[in-house]
């Protein structure tokens, strides 16, 4: 089952290529216009995803689970939250950046809530997007933004946390 | 971006000064992991930039701008959900689309939903937090911005 999943997404993967190809060669338009999606989407991807990995390589050698697990683990209280919501403010690039960290992150001890709450708001308070979008829509907008949705973020996750540990909720081994 | 270079530089040149071996253990964590996630990573591109033909910047424009406040919400949060966007380009649109007189409400549920909610980026979340919980996160980042959208109507006094 496993394999034949595999194999059909290499199929589709192969068949987008071809067709992206094909497109350029014969001035398909429309397979062009995705073509460039492709490219430009890849390179801004490719500027963040290194160095993010990098930072995440070294994150794993060099903090101790102790730490992390006293800081962000499950007797953590209300500082764990604080100390995730700062770091959220820090990361780059968009949730697809988050979602390796918070595993990291979790596999280093630190509680499902915790994590969900770091996913949540890297996603809605990252610092220079907060003063790129203040800038056009305005600083009271941006303002009740975080004022309203970082309490509904840690809310949320405590909540999904609680009941993922009620469940034994087991994360994914070996990415 | 620059930040995140020198960082990253700084970071790694701690790290080779104080430890070499540790340091190279911890490019040999960086690029397996990278590695393994490759394939998720394409999947979400291919269907980044299929999907971005289908819902350009200018369609999200003409629909969100032309209908009830109330149904703006709803189709901006659903755009929102399928696009995925940096925000170089969706605050300068939406910048653009409040001088075109679009209700903040409206924008917030756009904006909201991009940064929150990501069925494109699903390829990957699944990978490292499995399918159940994927969805169910989605789900409650999608009413999360609902009730930011509707607070902001509410201070921006566009709830009647």
């Amino acid at each position: 089952m496993k394999m034949q999943n595999k194999r059909i997404k290499a199929l589709s993967a192969a068949i987008y290529f071809a067709f992206i190809v094909s497109s350029f060669v014969i001035g398909f338009k429309p397979g062009e216009q995705i073509g460039h999606n492709f490219i430009s989407f890849s390179i801004e991807m490719l500027k963040l995803l290194p160095c993010a990995f990098i930072l995440i390589g070294l994150f794993e050698v060099w903090v101790k689970r102790e730490s992390v697990e006293k800081h962000l683990g499950k007797d953590s209280g209300a500082m764990g939250y604080a100390l995730v919501i700062l770091l959220a403010g820090t990361t780059v690039g968009g949730l697809y950046v988050a979602f390796p960290v918070a595993y990291s992150l979790f596999k280093k001890g630190a509680k499902l809530s915790v994590i969900f709450t770091y996913i949540g708001a890297s996603a809605i308070c990252r610092v220079p997007m907060v003063i790129f979008e203040s800038s056009f829509m305005g600083i009271k907008f941006s303002l009740i933004r975080l004022i309203v949705s970082i309490p509904l973020v840690i809310l949320s996750s405590v909540m999904l946390g609680n009941y993922l540990a009620k469940r034994h909720y087991r994360i994914m081994e070996g990415k | 971006m620059y930040y995140l270079y020198s960082v990253t530089g700084l970071a790694l040149l701690i790290s080779i000064i104080i430890d070499r071996k540790k340091t190279l253990t911890a490019i040999k964590i960086s690029y397996k992991k990278f590695i393994n996630i490759i394939p998720a990573f394409l999947t979400m591109l291919i269907l980044v930039s299929i999907v971005l033909f289908f819902v350009s910047d200018r369609m999200i424009s003409t629909y969100i701008g032309n209908n009830d406040k109330y149904i703006g919400v709803i189709v901006a949060s659903l755009f929102g959900s399928i696009a995925l966007m940096p925000g170089f380009i969706a605050f300068p649109l939406c910048g653009i689309l409040l001088k075109k007189g679009v209700s903040y409400m409206v924008l917030s549920s756009l904006t909201t939903t991009l940064m929150m909610v990501g069925i494109l980026t699903y390829p990957i979340e699944k990978e490292y937090f499995g399918v159940k919980v994927t969805i169910i996160r989605n789900v409650i980042s999608f009413f999360i911005a609902l009730i930011v959208s509707l607070s902001i109507g509410i201070f921006f006094n566009e709830i009647l």
